[in-house]
């Protein structure tokens, strides 16, 4: 983990002088200038960030992406894309290379404080759960001492794995293995009596890896938190108000039933007062944060609201019910600050 | 007469005839070799049958996950549904005949280039097809221009990728490294220490660390603002680490030289350049055919080391499809046994090519 902590001294530097050459609007007018959004995704997690078939990346974060395009230039297509593995992102963000990062990115305290970045949302709730066959009988994680635990190396995964057996006061036996593929096998073939990752990538092996998938069950522990949302560099506000009011939208569009394919008559026929400030009918929320009236408007009718891009990108693909990521209203955590 | 009854009969006979006395004599000599045989033999009938059942006779090409689904051996079908990504990566689909032209062009110039041995009338062609056909690949792959849309180079991939960065690395590689190979041997000490120091540091770290200094740490010393795009700085990354192998192959091809060839230079008064254009280099590059080939195929494999940094180079992009859909995800020996073939075919290709050039460069050697 050297390196990381080189890594993250150097960030904290240029942190240290972009704060101090960075102008107010410096990155939103440079967006404005050349006419796209630069925006860092990750390189394959299907349900984020992943290409399809035609090579056009798709996901719950891509979407993250077209919305704060939609909102700033009425183009939800307005979006270059920047593939970026875990220990390039943050270099990315901070020398100006991207000028958002939508990479499943869990928000910690030392990366928006030390790292100098600002995370405007969280648009996905996930934490490390545990996938075992059901024929080891097994109802919850506190009864997994002495197990054999298939786990991917250098990641936060194995460190909450061994500081979570430690807490309980419990053994186990960790078979460590690079790539995920490889991983998954020999879980599937017998070779560990646990595999653990982030609970959204347990559902997607499990449904899509398992020859039955009705023989392997998630336990109900979740052993960490994982707040993953967009986050921009610290130093230009106007462009992180954006980036926030953009992904906000979203969710409060679900929260008001303006979808997709409503918007249209929405916006010409609703009478309920937040729904009119949404969509621009009564003006001021667009000028307020130095965008068009219609930035939400936009959004809704090309990306859509929250719940239609998680349920095109995460249900479709990995087969996960909204769970967390449920409105606070249905029992989730989604809950937006309101656009007034 | 007497020497000649000392030779092995001659083979004559029906072809049975002479089948028997070829396996005796290759495969049969001695209980050691007719063990080794047979054991060979046992261990071909083990492997062979299941690969040709799973790769041929079960396997299924039908682009879907139900038609996969319905088999036993191979997928295929992933292959066959995600060939253009797996081919361009996330380079726009519309515009993909873009780089499909531009490696048709750059396979066009590589293979004028390499037959120039066979027909001299290339070899003054040489130098415009790269200098034309480099600026229309560009054209081609950035666009911009022409009414062609642009594309940013975070999104090319796969084999053009693949094809670009190794022969741009050959291409730049190849001169720098000699220049090195030549200061270490320079009787200068200031050249002779940095190239030195040169090598011997990049030749200390691993391919992965300079490339990863490229990507994430190099971009942190540059002033605010400005960037350096990142495929520039992989390819850069990968002509100097290839350059210092090379600079220590072609010092092996100097150093075999004979003394006398250079005293013979000096003694025609030939100045430094002059000598090592037309004697040595010309000696000493031939000796060393065999490892430059094996540092360029190296280098072909290595630049699959750009995924690490978010590039998609052509292994790189059948992981992207591998995760286009979760679906997909568990016929990854599929997506990999392609990949490995398409690279066996290029590094065995060029391996071809490095015997065929031995032998005709020898052609004066031979009597």
């Amino acid at each position: 983990m050297k390196i990381q902590t080189i890594l993250a001294a150097g960030a904290m530097t240029v942190a240290a002088v972009a704060a101090q050459n960075a102008q107010a609007g410096a990155v939103l007018d440079g967006i404005k200038a050349k006419g796209f959004v630069q925006c860092g995704v990750n390189v394959g997690l299907p349900g984020f960030s992943a290409a399809n078939a035609e090579g056009k990346w798709e996901g719950i974060d891509v979407d993250v992406c077209r919305a704060v395009a939609a909102a700033l230039l009425g183009d939800s297509n307005a979006v270059q894309y920047t593939p970026l593995t875990a220990p390039q992102r943050f270099t990315a963000l901070q020398s100006g290379e991207i000028d958002i990062l939508s990479r499943n990115t869990t928000a910690t305290t030392t990366r928006d404080a030390k790292l100098g970045l600002t995370f405007v949302g969280i648009n996905y709730y996930d934490g490390q759960g545990f996938l075992i066959p059901k024929a080891l009988g097994v109802s919850s994680a506190t009864e997994l001492d002495g197990a054999t635990v298939c786990v991917e190396p250098g990641t936060t995964t194995e460190l909450n794995l061994a500081d979570y057996f430690r807490a309980k006061g419990m053994s186990f036996e960790p078979v460590v293995i690079e790539n995920i593929n490889e991983a998954t096998t020999a879980f599937f073939s017998g070779r560990c009596d646990v595999y653990t990752t982030d609970a959204s990538g347990l559902a997607s092996v499990r449904t899509t890896m398992a020859e039955n998938p009705d023989d392997y069950v998630i336990l109900p522990e979740i052993i960490s938190k994982e707040p993953l949302g967009p986050v921009v560099a610290q130093g230009d506000e106007q462009w992180s108000d954006v980036a926030r009011w953009a992904f906000t939208a979203m969710v409060e569009a679900e929260e008001y039933g303006v979808t997709m394919e409503n918007v249209d008559d929405m916006k010409a026929n609703s009478t309920n007062p937040g729904i009119q400030r949404l969509l621009g009918v009564t003006p001021g929320m667009g000028e307020a944060l130095g965008l068009d009236e219609a930035w939400a408007y936009n959004i809704i009718k090309q990306v859509g609201n929250y719940g239609e891009s998680y349920e095109k990108n995460v249900t479709a693909k990995l087969g996960l019910e909204r769970g967390l990521n449920a409105l606070w209203t249905d029992g989730g955590l989604q809950y937006a600050w309101p656009i007034r | 007469m007497s020497e000649n009854a000392k030779l092995p009969p001659m083979a004559t006979g029906s072809f049975a005839e002479r089948a028997v006395a070829w396996s005796k004599k290759n495969l049969f000599d001695g209980w050691f070799n007719t063990i080794l045989t047979l054991g060979s033999i046992a261990f071909l009938l083990w492997l062979i049958p299941p690969i040709v059942e799973w790769a041929i006779v079960n396997a299924t090409l039908s682009p879907t996950i139900e038609g996969c689904a319905e088999v036993t051996g191979a997928c295929w079908g992933f292959v066959n549904a995600n060939l253009r990504l797996i081919l361009f990566g996330t380079y726009p689909f519309d515009e993909q005949w873009r780089p499909l032209l531009a490696m048709i062009v750059l396979m066009g110039i590589i293979c004028g280039s390499l037959g120039a041995v066979k027909y001299p009338g290339l070899r003054k062609a040489i130098i415009p097809m790269w200098v034309i056909g480099v600026p229309v690949i560009s054209v081609l792959m950035w666009g911009g221009v022409f009414g062609l849309t642009y594309v940013q180079n975070s999104y090319w991939g796969g084999l053009p990728l693949t094809l670009i960065l190794s022969s741009i690395g050959v291409i730049f590689a190849f001169p720098f490294g000699l220049l090195l190979a030549l200061g270490r041997q320079s009787h200068m000490p200031a050249i002779k220490t940095v190239s030195v120091v040169y090598i011997e540091v990049i030749r200390g770290v691993p391919l992965i660390t300079v490339l990863f200094m490229a990507s994430v740490m190099f971009p942190l010393f540059l002033p605010d603002g400005v960037t350096i795009d990142k495929l520039l700085r992989a390819q850069i990354g990968i002509i100097l680490f290839t350059a210092a192998y090379l600079a220590e192959v072609f010092r092996g091809g100097l150093q075999a030289v004979p003394r006398g060839q250079f005293e013979a230079g000096d003694s025609l008064a030939l100045s430094y350049w002059q000598s090592m254009r037309l004697i040595i280099l010309p000696q000493a590059l031939r000796l060393v055919i065999p490892p430059t080939v094996n540092s360029f195929i190296s280098m072909f494999k290595d630049t699959t080391l750009v995924v690490i940094i978010g590039l998609f180079d052509f292994l790189g992009t059948v992981k992207l499809a591998l995760r286009s859909d979760p679906a997909w995800t568990k016929y990854y020996v599929e997506g990999y046994a392609f990949a490995a073939a398409i690279f066996f075919l290029i590094c065995f290709s060029m391996a071809k090519y490095s015997a065929y050039l031995e032998k005709e460069l020898r052609k004066g050697e031979r009597r």
